[in-house]
């Protein structure tokens, strides 16, 4: 059944004071909705159940990209056109300008949001492998201040979050450190447009000497929150990349991963492919490695 | 809760409509889509799936290519918005409008205005497109009928050959 739009109340403050005094008055009371691209596909289909809402689109504060020596910080309601056709995040983050790529179409990628794709928190979302592997810091904010979380600590369960009511994400920073890096990045779907993954792998590492010196592995689809493989990074740290190490490279990975049935996929086939694109990206880090 | 923060029950939002200036008294959560066809009479823009999968209801705010129906309209407030209604130019058609006709780019016509759209868009963007960008920028609109060959040749000839220099 289509919303009935006089259910609910949308309130535009305009500004991020504005909107953190809503939600600090009234933490439970207020969902926040960026581009829409989530909120109004359940809105439309008369499943959302918040009532008031409350508008982040034209909070000036939230859409700044801004470029430091060190790190860029993305302003939460940058939408992923911006991100696509933003210089730097194209020649250094290229992770992250690929997932942006692959987020619907042209139209959605106008209005989705990355913000909006932290805080949706699906375990299938394309881009959060990408700020995985890029050590993300996330900027929440409230009235009562800010705090910095490494985004890897940001997901605590299926749609779990540390977010709490009263705050917004404000920014996301991404340290420029990963220029030199080999990056990796594939979506496994029934199409490449509009098609939610099955897996997804984002990945990226650097080869000195023949011996990996640092690398670094996300998978979003396989289990309730999107994935850093930890210990098939620190199994491959230091190692010469062979053949012979993929058998342990695959069976680590199932240690880490905990992929599930449903109408995508099987567990059995994201565990195979899972690991297929962890191999896959360690040929192209050994290739790319012995040509420069 | 400060008042002026409390919507009522409708409110008045002015954005520009194809070049003219409209002010709609309607409740902020109407979406975009139904504010254009119900209140403005456009019904150019079509609700296929109602969404954001198939673009049939594409239009452009702010020269960018959006889903009306995932619009709630008080986001649309102070923008200034292009439907199919505004592309041509009184009674001459835009060269995209001419090339879908010429290539029969459209059949039933419930995806062409989107279709349209979402090419305008594409040109501004990219003005001489690869097939692969064109393929690219009508990813997000559906179409049943054509097999989408004659659309992307219709795209193609509307492309201005490059001015030799
Ligand atoms: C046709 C279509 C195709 C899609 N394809 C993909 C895809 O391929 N891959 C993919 O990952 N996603 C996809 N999506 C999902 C969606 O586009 C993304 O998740 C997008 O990033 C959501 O951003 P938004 O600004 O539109 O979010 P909204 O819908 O505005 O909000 C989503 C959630 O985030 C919260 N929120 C938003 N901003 C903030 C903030 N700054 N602080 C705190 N909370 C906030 C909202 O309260 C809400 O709970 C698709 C959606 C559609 C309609």
């Amino acid at each position: 059944m289509r919303a009935d739009p006089t259910d609910y109340k949308l309130v535009s403050p305009g500004s991020l004071q504005g909107v953190l005094s809503l939600l600090s008055a009234e933490p439970k009371r207020w969902l926040p909705i960026a581009g829409g691209t989530d909120v109004m596909v359940l809105y439309s289909a008369g499943k959302l159940p918040n009532r008031n809402l409350v508008n982040l689109w034209n909070v000036p504060e939230l859409r700044q990209l801004e470029v430091f020596p060190d790190r860029i910080r993305i302003g939460a309601t940058c939408t992923y056109s911006s991100l696509r056709n933003h210089a730097i995040v194209s020649r250094e983050f290229p992770l992250l300008a690929t997932a942006a790529s692959w987020t619907g179409g042209i139209a959605n990628q106008n209005r989705g949001t990355l913000g909006g794709n932290i805080a949706n928190a699906s375990p299938a979302a394309d881009s959060l492998p990408a700020l995985l592997v890029y050590d993300a810091e996330l900027t929440l904010v409230s009235l009562r201040g800010e705090r910095r979380v490494p985004y890897r600590e940001f997901h605590t369960g299926y749609k779990k979050t540390v977010l709490a009511p009263d705050e917004l994400i404000r920014d996301i920073s991404l340290p420029r450190r990963f220029s030199g890096y080999v990056t990796y990045t594939r979506k496994v779907g029934a199409r490449n447009a509009q098609a939610i993954s099955k897996v997804c792998l984002a990945a990226l590492g650097r080869i000195a000497n023949g011996v990996i010196q640092d690398v670094h592995l996300a998978l979003g689809s396989v289990a309730p929150i999107p994935l850093r493989l930890t210990e098939t990074e620190q199994l491959l740290i230091a190692k010469k990349i062979h053949s012979s190490l993929f058998g342990t490279v695959r069976r680590t990975l199932i240690q880490e991963i905990r992929p599930i049935d449903d109408i995508r996929s099987t567990a059995r086939y994201r565990t195979a492919v899972a690991g297929n694109l962890v191999v896959e990206f360690l040929g192209k880090l050994t290739a790319e490695s012995a040509r420069s | 809760m400060n008042p002026s923060h409390e919507a009522r029950a409708t409110s008045t939002v002015s954005f520009a409509v194809n070049g003219e200036l409209r002010n709609v008294r309607v409740h902020p959560m109407e979406r975009l889509l139904d504010v254009l066809r119900n209140e403005l009479g456009l019904t150019g823009a079509k609700e296929g799936c109602g969404e954001g999968e198939c673009g049939s209801c594409s239009v452009l705010m702010d020269g960018l290519l959006v889903n009306s129906c995932l619009v709630p309209v008080a986001q649309a407030d102070g923008s200034n918005v292009v439907t199919i209604e505004g592309i041509a130019a009184r009674s001459l058609l835009h060269p995209l409008q001419q090339a879908f006709l010429e290539s029969g780019g459209a059949q039933c016509g419930i995806c062409t205005p989107g279709m349209i759209l979402a090419a305008v868009h594409l040109l501004e963007k990219k003005p001489q497109p690869t097939p692969a960008e064109i393929r690219e920028g009508l990813a997000g609109n559906l179409c049943r009928c054509t097999g989408y060959t004659q659309i992307f040749e219709a795209v193609a000839k509307a492309v201005q050959p490059r001015v030799a220099r």
